[in-house]
């Protein structure tokens, strides 16, 4: 039963990057169109291309969270989980996702603004993106090989 | 006798209706807890699961339900709901078909092991076509006048609520059921169409929202929107368990812990075990 058995890093990882992309992914839709209504379940600009490519994103959020919590669960069942690699990861996941969505989806598809009727919107961009990157940041500092070996 | 006759059929329907999930129930309970000569017994986890679904059957053909559906648009949408998704998840992960085939004399087991490898079964629940089946007859419905007919016609509104309930079945059967499925694809193709299935009804969803679908009917665009909202939200819920309920699958079958030895994915049957 007690057999050591090596931790996997990588897999480690990319558990908690899933699950740092399903979470951040859930507090966007939680706090900031439910709780605050900043922006809205559908603008009237969106296209309908965009419709589907919200969809296929929106899916895909929901499936990682599900993916990562099962390949952390399986990871500790088999005595392979690197936690240092997963808190990295959770962070890397969390900020990623933080970051993709305010360039990608705000700025370059312009699917939505971070909130609507105001005039310093640059100003939500910038603290969106820069706590998006202070949190990549941090799970990249965490996820840095040591000096000799592997994070674990 | 004109007047009450407009009214009455919502209940006189309902009432045969609800004998359904009745049965159902009944005979599944009839095998559960039939006494076995070897094995184990049945696990009560699928039991509890296919009453549920029956349950919630018998909620959504419920004379409340039903009169809500016919004035409501949200009603509609809920009855939707737990017909094509809630129910079938409950049902499908009761197992009932491994149930039947351990309950059948072998030789009847066999023809009907035979009749589900058999070409155009195997086509029918294929997930892709499930897929099509499903989520293909949901955008039929609400972006077609298909939805304005069966709201008049009685026939066509059954075979409607039939359809969806039997391709919601189809679907979940084909992700994630746990009953033995001869040449079923591999978990990534289903996880993908999962996924694929997912996005097509959020953006169904956000379709009906955005430009005020289904068309034609004396639904008030805010109650449209409210129902789309409900079926945007409602389906996440579905979703979400549809793919928990593929990665217990998924993560049962990895032959590294539990299993030394490897199991057949295709053949293995989880709920008699």
């Amino acid at each position: 039963m007690s057999v050591p058995l090596q931790t996997d890093i990588h897999r480690s990882m990319l558990a908690s990057v899933l699950i740092g992309i399903g979470l951040m992914a859930g507090v966007d839709e939680i706090i900031f169109h439910q709780l605050l209504g900043w922006h809205h379940f559908y603008d009237l600009a969106t296209p309908k291309i965009a419709l589907f490519s919200d969809g296929l994103l929106h899916s895909a959020e929901l499936i990682v969270l599900v993916a990562g919590f099962f390949m952390l669960i399986d990871l500790r069942g088999r005595r392979a989980l690197a936690s240092t690699a997963a808190w990295a990861g959770l962070f890397i996941g969390l900020g990623g996702f933080q970051l993709f969505d305010g360039i990608v989806d705000h700025k370059v598809l312009r699917l939505h603004q971070i909130r609507y009727g105001i005039d310093n919107l640059l100003t939500y961009d910038l603290v969106w993106n820069a706590s998006g990157a202070a949190l990549l940041l941090i799970g990249l500092l965490l996820g840095r090989p040591r000096a000799g070996g592997r994070p674990g | 006798m004109e007047h009450a006759a407009v009214h009455a059929p919502a209940h006189a329907d309902s009432v045969p209706a609800l004998l359904f999930p009745a049965l159902l129930l009944g005979l599944y309970a009839f095998a559960a807890l039939r006494p076995r000569r070897a094995g184990r017994r049945w696990s009560p986890w699928r039991t509890l699961s296919f009453a549920l679904g029956t349950a919630l059957l018998g909620l959504a053909l419920a004379p409340p339900v039903v009169a809500f559906a016919q004035a409501d648009l949200r009603g509609h949408m809920l009855q939707h709901l737990l017909l094509g998704m809630f129910v079938p998840l409950g049902l499908v992960l009761g197992a009932p078909g491994t149930l039947l085939l351990r309950t059948l004399p072998i030789r009847a087991t066999r023809i009907l092991l035979a009749f589900l490898d058999s070409r155009p079964l195997r086509t029918l629940i294929h997930p892709l076509t499930a897929l099509v089946l499903d989520i293909g007859g949901m955008y039929l419905l609400y972006l077609t006048p298909l939805f304005v007919l069966s709201a008049h016609d009685p026939l066509v509104h059954f075979l409607v609520h039939l359809h969806f309930l039997l391709s919601g079945y189809l679907f979940t059967w084909a992700i994630a059921g746990p009953d033995p499925t001869p040449h079923r694809p591999g978990p990534w193709l289903r996880l993908g169409v999962l996924f694929l299935g997912t996005a097509l009804h959020a953006t169904l969803g956000k379709l009906m929202y955005a430009y005020g679908f289904p068309r034609g009917t004396a639904h008030p665009p805010s109650e449209i929107r409210a129902a789309a909202q409900l079926m945007y939200y409602g389906g996440d819920v579905a979703e979400l368990l549809l793919a928990i309920a593929l990665f217990t699958l998924w993560f049962r079958r990895v032959p590294t812990r539990a299993f030394p030895g490897r199991i057949d994915d295709r053949h293995a049957l989880p709920g008699s075990d």
